[in-house]
């Protein structure tokens, strides 16, 4: 099953409460899945520090003096902010290729969730409520995020399985359905460059879009790709740095549900998902159409 | 979409019992709908915060009215027998699901699947529905004042379709006796349903559903009606080199 979210904000004022709107809208979603649940937020890019958020089976052995050493291995300043088995590692953004290289050396069991100028990624097994206060995202401040609880149907419950997928900088992805068709196209996105960390077929889609996008589409043009070039059930919720959009595939048996007023743009499995939205009373809500992108920037 | 409000005087007027969903549970609501027997004085009903809660006054059989304040989640109002329920709002997947009598109004829209496998009554939706609407229909009316979705009256066996708008792709796919009735445009028809002549009869069966749904301003001439060609009835040896 799986329930999935998404809030993109418009009205500055909002974004004090982006985590705690995103953590309501998944709470609300707890039983379409619970596996494990996940949320990726985008604060503002300021262009001069890079993130990269990092996950440990043993965070506190791996977290201990990782700023220190870090920060020797690639000659540049680092702060890492820990959160439970997360941390969100900043640096100058020149320097995270070889932030990611010296990690694998440095800390062999960290693994990385994500990492750009924007996003931060937080996912673990267990009910979104338990998620989303082991990495007290209620107190996150934003522009946009998106949120999954999984059920899981094509790979193991693992932190790893979960959603959101990051696949580039500042992006990652959210699905609710099935893909039939991931091992070949897995296939010939390694052929292509593309690195993959799980067997999970929603990493699969997040890489497919990394990689249009790579070749120089935008958003809208990559979710279009989706629609003749991914086979199986999807109703995807994207995240860029600026951006957010939503695509279903044509049978579009996966539910969706949007919202959109002057402050934000919302989506949710169900409309469940939104009732404590403001002003969702006198909001636009619409089911999205199938085979149809949506997508907003900043 | 807004949730209509009665005025103060209004609901003291109705003698409603009010129940009121951020105070009771789900189950609370439909135990009480079930316990009610032939007869019982408690005919008028009004549901508040329903805030797309699943399953909202599913399996009444008793002749009563239902007014669901707000928005509903999954299989509002299913398998109905004998209630008129409105909900003022929208409704989430498989609104009216097997309804056997009694009427469902939806003043919003509804989203897949709305009405499937329905054997009677008369399911309105005042919006839009989304795809596979009236989906294995056995016999309920379902009158749409907006458009509907793909794949919709998918092997429809009996019962009508009315859409004031249009019809998304493959209408009436494998359909066998239910008609359907498309004011506006059909994006596709599905394996073997077809455009059929409208004739007097169905004028005035059209004609009779139109007004039994609150419609006006729309008269029954407007509408195509579309059926089975009846080819897929029966086995065409020609076909047997493809099994």
């Amino acid at each position: 099953m799986c329930g999935i979210v998404g809030l993109f904000l418009k009205d500055k004022a909002l974004e004090p409460k982006l985590g705690a709107m995103l953590s309501e809208m998944l709470v609300s979603l707890s039983d379409r899945g619970p596996d494990s649940a996940g949320i990726a937020i985008y604060g503002a890019a300021t262009g001069n520090e890079a993130k990269i958020t990092v996950q440990s089976p043993k965070p506190d052995r791996d977290f201990r003096g990782l700023d220190a050493d870090l920060a020797k291995a690639i000659s540049a300043p680092v702060s890492v902010a820990v959160k439970s088995t997360h941390a969100v590692i900043r640096t100058t953004p020149d320097k995270v290729d070889a932030a990611r290289e010296a990690l694998q050396t440095l800390r062999p069991d960290i693994r990385i969730m994500g990492a750009g100028e924007a996003v931060e990624i937080y996912k673990e097994v267990g009910l979104p409520e338990a998620v989303v206060d082991r990495f007290d995202v209620r107190a996150m401040t934003g522009t946009h995020g998106i949120g999954h609880t999984r059920m899981a149907t094509e790979s193991a419950v693992t932190t790893m399985g979960a959603h959101p997928f990051s696949t580039g900088a500042d992006q990652c992805l959210v699905h609710n359905g099935s893909l039939s068709n991931h091992n070949n196209v897995r296939r010939e996105l390694i052929r292509d460059g593309m690195t993959f960390e799980t067997e999970n077929d929603t990493e699969v889609a997040a890489a497919y879009l990394s990689n249009r996008m790579a070749h120089g589409k935008n958003l809208g043009e990559a979710l279009e790709g989706t629609l003749s070039d991914l086979d199986g059930f999807f109703t995807f919720v994207v995240g860029t740095k600026n951006g957010f959009g939503v695509v279903r595939d044509p049978i579009a048996c996966k539910p969706a549900v949007m919202a959109e007023t002057d402050q934000y743009v919302a989506f949710g499995s169900e409309y469940r998902a939104l009732t404590k939205l403001p002003g969702i009373d006198n909001a636009r809500v619409w089911e999205p159409e199938p085979a149809t992108v949506y997508f907003w920037e900043h | 979409m807004p949730a209509t409000t009665m005025s103060k005087a209004e609901r003291e007027q109705s003698h409603a019992r009010v129940f009121d969903l951020s105070q009771h549970s789900l189950r609370e609501l439909n135990q009480a709908l079930h316990k009610l027997t032939p007869g019982s004085n408690e005919t008028a009903w009004e549901v508040l915060n329903p805030k797309g809660s699943h399953s909202v006054a599913v399996g009444v059989d008793q002749p009563i009215t239902i007014d669901v304040r707000g928005s509903v989640g999954y299989y509002c109002a299913g398998m109905n027998d004998g209630a008129a329920i409105t909900v003022h709002g929208s409704a989430g997947p498989g609104v009216g699901e097997n309804m056997m009598s009694g009427s469902i109004v939806i003043k919003g829209d509804a989203s897949q699947y709305a009405g499937a496998t329905g054997r009677g009554g008369l399911l309105v939706i005042e919006g839009n529905a989304s795809s596979r609407c009236g989906i294995s229909m056995k016999g309920i009316d379902i009158v749409v004042h907006g458009n509907i979705g793909h794949m919709s009256a998918f092997m429809a066996q009996s019962g009508n379709l009315v859409v004031l708008g249009d019809a998304g792709d493959a209408l009436g796919d494998s359909i066998y006796e239910a008609r359907l009735f498309v004011r506006g445009k059909v994006e596709s028809l599905g394996a073997d349903c077809i455009a059929k002549e409208m004739r007097p009869e169905h004028i005035e069966l059209l004609q009779a559903l139109l007004d039994k749904a609150g419609v006006t301003g729309v008269k029954a001439s407007e509408f195509k009606r579309y059926g089975s060609a009846r080819k897929l009835y029966n086995f065409n040896i020609d076909n047997a080199d493809a099994y």
